[in-house]
């Protein structure tokens, strides 16, 4: 039958969905799933990043020392793709400073430092206990002031997200329940204790973005979550797929893959082939945004690792500081050797403890020397091929490598560079532990800086182009009518016809103007500074001989 | 049924065959001449100018940066250009098959780049500095303040030397986005290897 089916091009029933390549590293999940999801008690400080993906940062509406109160917004977004920030807590805005955050990179951020007051005040929220009854406009407006972005990592706008695909037509919604990456439980823990509050919340996104069919997307070790699933799907009209448990299943063009067969096409969002991919997390944030009005002020993030004793996932308040939830599971510093933000595979590693906990930070992973060897220096490719059947998005990862390293920027471009979605597949499979990633993301840096020196050379070169032609004009327009009038606005071309006088030699004819008179002046006003200069300010003084 | 090519001696088919040759000929010839024009749209000066870091600052001693890429082609050195530095004169040297040189110690040294700030202050509006940018990023007018635009400065410093109070510093750009990731470095020496394979 099987075999019958493969030849009609046909699916098996009971085979789980799946991709191409991909790997099965060993998951490490039940660690922290051993204890229920469990709220976080209120830290002295939290910080709050005015950006919490790579977009610009958004814009307080508060004061520095202006007390606050639970769900009270503290910024609005400054541009379309920008989240609102709500205060997770009361407390008082201590101020807004650069703070190291981990967004990309440990680079620092504008951030809001709240200090919290333990009392937990909070505003009042409209709650809503029939969201059928609202258009999907009203419900798309309550999203975007809830201020939420995609938590499964890539922290997108979600109401963003959501207009986008409205305006292409979505048919497709997939809720991404895939959570493939090593270590991380959150996805699972959460459809484990409140499945039926994430179906509610996948009802909402799919009258939003009025998609025909919604799919919760599972991989299929998730046992517990599964069976939640199927009792809080009973009555819903939102189908359930299970998906093969391996990396990186939840990928948004892998997930897209499984699930509907279709591939999205190079340099494209899934919404151009109707498809829109939300996570799990996500769909829970929008039935706290709708159902119960509350916006976007904590999230469910694993901490786990060996040196912890007890690993667990938290209901965490954005801002939380990592080192905070680190003591609270009973670090042990002795076997600590580093910390990563993220999954094993994709995360980040992290320099400081004490950045926020992140809309997007879905795992807090603390190393040990046992679980995380120091890497396997890195010997020469030997062409085995491995990475190419590992890489989900089918691509020749040794050839992008060897184009990396040649800085080969055409070749590497036109091997697909910006296809990879750098999962670290390859680097996993790779039995010379090449850091392939690392090759690429580098890669990618490059090329972008070039791309962006090349725009900037080409403006450059065109306004001198627009420079030169006035100028041209302007000697035309001397050699024409002169004396040159001195009317309203001339004082400026008056100074430039000057200068064109003297670079021209003494072809050109001067200009009713006086230089004497215009040299005097200028004399009187060098003489006027200077005394205020070496009079008056002195400090500045200082600073520009520093400078 | 008899085919239409269907050599029925040995002098057709010569023909046939020199047909055939002179039809391929002609396909080839056209393509050169194809491939020749589009060429020349891109002129080699164009593609000099392409290359050269568009600051249009004049220390090659040409008005601009296109001036100078003609004055290449005619046959000046490659090595006159101080914002461009080491990198373009590698460039230059590849696409024009020249031994790369080292910068020309007359023209100035390479230096990062670095945008020119008024201290608005002490400007009296002479509108000197105005004159003097290339790229036309210096606003104001006859009297009031002036002030630079930071993003279309190229960092040339031509507006620094008419300035008659001295007020515009050069500074150094820092860059907004540091290069965050790095090739790995690779230290495969004979020892690592053994270690390894150990």
């Amino acid at each position: 039958m099987r075999l019958i089916n493969k030849l009609l091009g046909r699916r098996d029933d009971r085979a789980p969905y799946s991709f191409f390549g991909g790997i099965s590293p060993p998951a490490h999940k039940t660690r922290s799933l051993r204890s229920r999801l469990m709220p976080t008690p209120i830290p002295e400080l939290l910080l709050l990043p005015l950006s919490q993906n790579r977009e610009a940062d958004a814009i307080p509406v508060v004061n520095v020392g202006e007390r606050v109160l639970k769900f009270q917004l503290l910024a609005e977004p400054g541009e379309p793709q920008g989240t609102a920030l709500h205060a997770p807590t009361s407390g008082r805005i201590s101020s807004i400073s650069m703070a190291p955050v981990t967004i990309e990179s440990s680079s620092p951020r504008l951030c809001m430092h709240l200090q919290t007051d333990g009392v937990d005040a909070a505003i009042d929220v409209e709650a809503e206990a029939d969201y059928r009854a609202l258009g999907h406009l009203q419900l798309l407006e309550k999203i975007e002031l809830a201020g939420i972005c995609g938590l499964g990592g890539a922290g997108f706008a979600t109401a963003r997200k959501l207009s986008l695909s409205i305006n292409q037509g979505v048919d497709l919604l997939i809720i991404n329940a895939a959570e493939c990456e090593p270590y991380i439980s959150a996805d699972e823990a959460l459809l484990r204790e409140r499945a039926v509050d994430v179906v509610s919340g996948a009802d909402i996104l799919q009258s939003i973005s009025l998609a025909k069919r919604c799919v919760i997307a599972i991989a299929e070790d998730k046992e517990d979550a599964i069976e939640t699933l199927v009792a809080a799907l009973k009555t819903s009209s939102i189908e359930l797929i299970t998906l093969a448990s391996k990396y990186p299943a939840g990928g948004e063009k892998q997930i897209i893959q499984a699930v509907s067969g279709m591939q999205t096409p190079s340099n494209q969002h899934p919404p151009s082939i109707g498809v829109l991919v939300h996570n799990v997390g996500t769909a829970y944030a929008v039935y706290r945004a709708v159902v119960c009005g509350e916006p976007c002020i904590s999230r469910i993030t694993t901490l786990t690792g060996a040196p912890l004793q007890t690993p667990k996932n938290f209901e965490t308040l954005i801002g939380t500081p990592v080192s905070f939830l680190f003591d609270l599971c009973g670090i042990d510093s002795a076997i600590h050797t580093g910390s990563i933000v993220g999954g094993s595979l994709m995360g980040i590693k992290l320099l400081n403890l004490d950045v926020p906990v992140l809309k997007t930070s879905n795992c807090l992973i603390a190393m040990s020397a046992s679980e995380f060897p120091a890497a396997a220096p890195e010997l020469a490719c030997i062409r085995c091929g491995y990475c190419a059947t590992a890489c989900p998005a089918r691509l020749l990862p040794q050839q992008l490598y060897a184009f990396s390293r040649s800085q080969n920027h055409q070749q590497i471009e036109d091997h697909g560079l910006f296809d990879c979605i750098e999962c670290g597949a390859c680097a996993y499979v790779c039995p010379s532990s090449i850091p392939l990633v690392q090759y690429y993301r580098t890669s990618k840096q490059e090329i972008r800086q070039l791309q962006a020196s090349q725009q900037q050379s080409l403006r450059w070169q065109t306004r001198f182009q627009q420079h030169q032609y006035r100028i041209k004009l302007q000697q035309e327009q001397i050699q024409h009518h002169k004396p040159v009038s001195i009317d309203m606005d001339s004082i400026d071309k008056q100074a430039d016809s000057e200068e064109t006088g003297q670079q021209a030699t003494s072809e050109i004819p001067k200009a009713s103007f006086s230089r004497e008179l215009a040299q005097q002046e200028i004399a009187d006003a060098v003489a006027r500074v200077r005394a205020r200069k070496s009079g008056v300010i002195a400090s500045s003084n200082n600073n520009e001989n520093g400078s | 049924m008899q085919l239409p090519i269907i050599a029925s001696s040995y002098s057709q088919a010569i023909v046939a065959i020199l047909v055939l040759a002179a039809v391929v000929g002609l396909c080839l010839q056209l393509r050169r001449f194809v491939a020749l024009s589009l060429l020349r749209q891109s002129s080699l000066v164009d593609q000099v100018n392409r290359l050269l870091p568009q600051t249009q600052c004049g220390r090659c001693g040409f008005e601009g940066c296109r001036p100078y890429a003609r004055a290449i082609i005619e046959g000046e050195s490659i090595n006159r250009c101080p914002p461009g530095g080491t990198a373009t004169i590698i460039q230059l040297s590849r696409l024009l098959n020249e031994l790369p040189q080292s910068l020309n110690p007359a023209v100035g040294k390479h230096q990062p780049p670095s945008v020119a700030v008024i201290r608005e202050a002490e400007c009296i509006g002479c509108t000197k500095c105005i004159q003097a940018c290339p790229v036309d990023a210096i606003l104001g007018a006859g009297k009031v303040m002036h002030t630079v635009l930071e993003q279309e400065c190229t960092g040339c410093d031509l507006c620094v030397e008419p300035c008659p109070v001295d007020c515009i510093d050069m500074v150094e750009l820092t860059p907004t986005q540091q290069p965050i990731w790095h090739l790995p470095n690779r230290l495969i020496s004979p020892q690592n290897s053994l270690e390894s394979a150990s």
